[in-house]
Parts: C-alpha cells; sequence; structure tokens
C-alpha cells in the first residue's frame, strides 16, 4: 500500500537519518515530494512511502517516538473550476509545473507532476484550489 | 485614408461595421499589412480581466420608517462609508470584513449582490429631528436597491509592473506571491488586448468613451487616479511601464458576476478582478499601426519587489511575448513566470463587445474631454512635511477686496 505522510521535525531532530531508517528497519520505499529541513529549526517533510501495512504502521509508530509530528499528507487537490477565473496566479508559483496555462491561456492542471506542496492554495485570489487528506 | 467617428456610427447602425478583436486586428495587418486592415477595419475590441483594487460601489438603500441617518454602515460586517447623505454610501472593493478579515471583504460583497445573494444590512445614526432613528438591522438584495452602480477610480492599468523578489523570503504582495531569490515573476495586463496600450496617447480614450464595465455597457468617467501619461515610452509611443489609468462607471444591476470576481491576495488584502473593454474606432492609419502592435512589440519593465521603497530597482524590460512563453531572463538569470491577469476572459471580453458593437449596434462616442496626455503636469509622489505656516493678512486681504 501506498501513504502520504507530513512530518513536523523539531529542531533537535533535524539531523536525524529518517528516511534511512524509513528504508532499513521498515523496508519501505519513500519518495519525499517536499523537504524544507535546516539544522536547529522546525523542519517539515512530505514523503510518500509504499511498503506493507504492518511495516508502515510501525515506522509511524518509530517516527512519533522519535518525536516527530506525524499527520496523514494532502491526498488530492481539487480545482473548482466554477469559483477559477484563469488568471494564471497559481501557475507563477507551482514549482514543478503541475498548473500550467495552456495554447488557449486555459488552466492545465497535470495532477501526476502535483508535489502537494500547497502553494497553490494559498496564492489562488478565488479560493479556487483546495486540498483533502 | 481617414474615418470620422460619424462615419464609423453610421456603419454601426446599419449593420456593416467590420469590428475585430485587437488580436485579430493585428493577424490581418500582418498579413495585409496596416494601411489595408485600415481601410477594411473599422472598430478594434479590446479587454482586460485583473484585480483592480479601487473600484467600489455606490448604493441608495432607499428610507426605512422611522427613517435613520445612517452613519456607522456595515454590510455582511464589511465597513461601507457613512460620509455621505442619510442612505447612500460608498464601499470599496478592498475594505476587509470586521469579522473575517481579508478572506471576505467589500468584493464579495458586490460579488454577492450581483450572484443575487441578500447582503445584511446594518447602520447606526445620531438620532436627527428628521431622521429618529438610531439603529436599523436588515437584509438587502441588489433588486432592493434604487441605486446601485460601480464607480471605479482606477482601472485599466495602461500596463504594469513585472514582480520579482531579490530577497531571501517569500513576499506576499498585491501582484501574489513573490518567491525568494527571483524564484519566480508575476505581471499584470492583457498586453495586445489591453485597452489602453491599443489607443497609446489617448487619441479615442476618453472622457465619455463607451465601453465595457464588468458585463455592462458603461462609461470612462475620468482619467483615473494616478493616471500618469509621462512614463518612458518606446518607439510606438507606448509606456513601458505603469502609466494611464481610467476611472469607469456603469450600473450595477446590468454587470455580471462572470466579469467581476472577489478577490483575496494572501497577506495582503482584498481586491476585485474588474473586466474593462473599450472599442476603439479605426480612424486612421496612426492609429491603426498601435491597434496592430502584439505581444511581441510590446514590453513591461521589471522591479525588484524586495526593495519596498517608491522607486523600486528597474530590472529592465520584457516583451509579453516572453512573459507569455512562462519565462523571462532577469539579471542573467530563467526566471518562471505567470500572470495575475486572465487572458481568457480578456478574450471573452473583447468577443462579448464586438458582438455588442456589430450585432446590438452599440455605437462609439468621442470623447467629451481627452484625458491629460503625455506633457501632462507630472505625477507627484507624497511628500511628508510639517504644517505650513500660515498665510499672513489672508482675512485682512479678502476684508480689502
Ligand atoms: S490562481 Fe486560482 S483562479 Fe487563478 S487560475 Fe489558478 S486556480 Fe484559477
Ligand atoms: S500543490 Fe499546487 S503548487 Fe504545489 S505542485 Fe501541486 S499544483 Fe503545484
Amino acid at each position: 500500500m501506498r501513504r502520504r505522510l507530513d512530518l513536523t521535525f523539531p529542531p533537535r531532530q533535524a539531523k536525524k537519518p529518517i528516511t534511512w531508517h524509513l528504508v532499513r528497519d521498515f523496508d519501505l520505499v519513500p519518495n519525499i515530494l517536499r523537504a524544507q529541513i535546516q539544522p536547529g529549526q522546525y523542519g517539515r517533510m512530505v514523503v510518500e512511502v509504499s511498503g506493507k501495512r504492518e511495516d508502515i504502521e510501525a515506522a509511524m509508530a518509530f517516527l512519533a517516538h522519535e518525536g516527530l509530528e506525524v499527520r496523514p499528507a494532502a491526498s488530492d487537490i481539487a480545482l473548482d473550476e466554477e469559483r477559477c477565473v484563469v488568471c494564471g496566479l497559481c501557475t507563477a508559483v507551482c514549482k514543478p509545473g503541475a498548473m500550467v496555462l495552456g495554447e488557449r491561456a486555459e488552466l492545465v492542471f497535470d495532477k501526476d507532476k502535483c508535489v502537494y506542496c500547497e502553494a497553490c492554495v494559498s496564492a489562488c485570489p478565488r479560493r479556487a484550489v483546495t486540498l483533502s487528506f | 485614408m481617414a474615418k470620422s467617428w460619424e462615419e464609423i456610427n453610421a456603419r454601426i447602425a446599419s449593420g456593416d461595421a467590420v469590428v475585430l478583436t485587437a488580436e485579430e486586428f493585428a493577424q490581418v495587418a500582418a498579413e495585409d499589412g496596416v494601411k489595408a486592415a485600415a481601410r477594411k477595419v473599422d472598430v478594434v475590441t479590446t479587454g482586460t480581466f485583473g484585480p483592480m483594487c479601487s473600484s467600489g460601489a455606490f448604493l441608495n438603500f432607499g428610507h426605512a420608517d422611522p427613517p435613520i441617518k445612517m452613519g456607522e454602515i456595515e454590510l455582511n460586517d464589511v465597513p461601507a462609508s457613512g460620509g455621505l447623505a442619510a442612505v447612500d454610501t460608498y464601499l470599496g472593493v478592498t475594505e476587509p470584513s470586521r469579522t473575517r478579515g481579508i478572506e471576505y471583504g467589500g468584493a464579495h460583497v458586490i460579488e454577492d449582490l450581483l450572484r443575487g445573494r441578500a447582503v445584511r444590512l446594518r447602520a447606526r445614526g445620531p438620532g436627527t429631528d428628521c431622521y429618529p432613528r438610531t439603529e436599523i438591522d436588515t437584509w438587502v438584495t441588489l433588486d432592493d436597491l434604487n441605486q446601485a452602480y460601480l464607480f471605479n477610480p482606477r482601472n485599466a492599468y495602461q500596463n504594469y509592473a513585472v514582480a520579482v523578489n531579490s530577497t531571501d523570503r517569500t513576499l506576499r504582495t498585491y501582484l501574489g506571491t513573490l518567491l525568494p531569490k527571483y524564484g519566480n515573476a508575476t505581471y499584470c495586463s492583457s498586453g495586445s488586448l489591453s485597452p489602453l496600450l491599443n489607443d497609446p496617447t489617448y487619441r479615442a480614450i476618453g472622457v465619455g468613451t463607451r465601453c465595457f464595465v464588468a458585463g455592462a455597457p458603461g462609461f470612462v468617467a475620468w482619467e483615473g487616479t494616478q493616471h500618469n501619461p509621462n512614463q518612458a515610452r518606446d518607439d510606438n509611443g507606448v509606456p513601458v511601464a505603469p502609466s494611464g489609468t481610467l476611472a469607469v462607471i456603469a450600473d450595477l444591476k446590468a454587470a455580471d458576476a462572470g466579469f467581476f470576481s472577489a478577490a483575496t491576495m494572501s497577506g495582503y488584502g482584498v481586491s476585485a478582478f474588474v473586466g474593462v473593454g473599450v472599442p476603439i474606432p479605426v480612424l486612421d492609419e496612426d492609429l491603426a499601426a498601435t491597434l496592430a502592435l502584439t505581444d511581441a512589440q510590446l514590453s513591461a519593465t521589471v522591479f525588484d519587489y524586495g526593495v519596498a521603497r517608491r522607486s523600486r530597482p528597474n530590472l529592465g524590460t520584457v516583451t509579453y511575448e516572453e512573459l507569455r512563453g512562462g519565462a523571462i531572463e532577469v539579471e542573467g538569470r530563467k526566471v518562471p513566470c505567470g500572470p495575475i491577469s486572465s487572458l481568457a476572459v480578456a478574450r471573452r471580453i473583447a468577443e462579448d463587445l464586438k458582438r455588442w458593437v456589430a450585432e446590438e449596434r452599440f455605437t462609439l462616442s468621442a470623447p467629451l474631454r481627452p484625458l491629460p496626455g503625455p506633457g501632462a503636469p507630472p505625477f507627484k509622489p507624497l511628500e511628508e512635511r510639517g504644517e505650513p505656516e500660515p498665510v499672513l493678512g489672508a482675512e485682512e486681504a479678502s476684508g480689502d477686496a
């Protein structure tokens, strides 16, 4: 199975090789979607892990025990086309290029490229982009 | 070859006028030449749809019984001006709600009214002999109001800035989220479709010009606030930085929520996307030449919004064609960019306006008064100074006269 986790690291844990533990101790395949970790500061990482259900659960227990805050990460981005005015402002903050303007200046959302960074959610002046968990 | 306003209006009235959008006109001019295009085409339509903070509506509620002189006025918890007559108000789009802050403001109230929703009106008054009441709490819809008209002091900016951020922190601005270290660029113009870029020296657009405002037929009421015709211009006479502006007026009851959309710029405030389109008569070849300009021939200036001063560092110009391509070069770096003004809706406005002129015989009005053009008195910043010395002898002087 596959799970997307949103991890918050307290400052003292920022140096721990968390991903390595996920691979070695729990046999999981991690895919880091987003990470912002700096020594001595609160860090955040959104990681998609695939592996056996019990291994994922054990890994989550381990992460919590290590002092990380573990939450399910956004699993979907929804675009409300009624609200969207196709301004294109979301495309200006979408680093992976999941939201782009097409040939006819229409908004194209390529879910496969989305890393659920949420940048478009706060950038959209029409509040047309929402996250679900 | 020159055509008069009367000739063009006669062709519109008889249904013979040839009307094209600015994008279509540029194509015809590229194929047949400007001269032939000027002969063939009578009217060119333009459009723009971006956040325009300086917008709002005048509303008249009618009198309650007993009547009240409304002082403090709130619509869905958004304060509106109490400084007009007893039951008149002006609601500015950027006014935040007292309860929901910038997530709901004046623009949202206007959009709710346009969408037929009831809005809660609460007001307090001083209680006077003619207006004894001191409080009212009721609900109103757009239909209930006597007059409701948009009066937008500054719309349709003639060009705008391209914004980047040199600092190492994310900036939340009226031009959207600017990522650190030149991480992105944003811009706000419909480029070759933009009304004032098509008539750069205001030959056809002036006070009294009939136009499209938020889906309703409206008028240019005046030059817009901050109108600055003295900006740097390119070889075609087109400003390369924020320049002229229009104050526009239209009946809110005839407007359409598809062309007036409330906006919240996170970390900045409330605004409203407003659709403005102006039909421009092809009076002669000179005007045809600017109507034919394409995104490749129109430029905007890149400014560093990381420097929060009146004059931000100018980092050079880029063309709208480059901006539409999704990346520009700034200080030797490739910077991804995105618009905050909707080209898709701007195109719909130009198309709608084309239909109005060609099919609904929407005739044009020559300016009753021109807008201040290049060479007008300079646009002034606000200088801070102490209280000026009183003018000595002013009273005696008037007594002497
Ligand atoms: S920022 Fe919002 S309104 Fe603008 S194009 Fe993106 S989703 Fe649509
Ligand atoms: S969350 Fe939004 S900004 Fe981030 S990658 Fe997905 S679409 Fe792009």
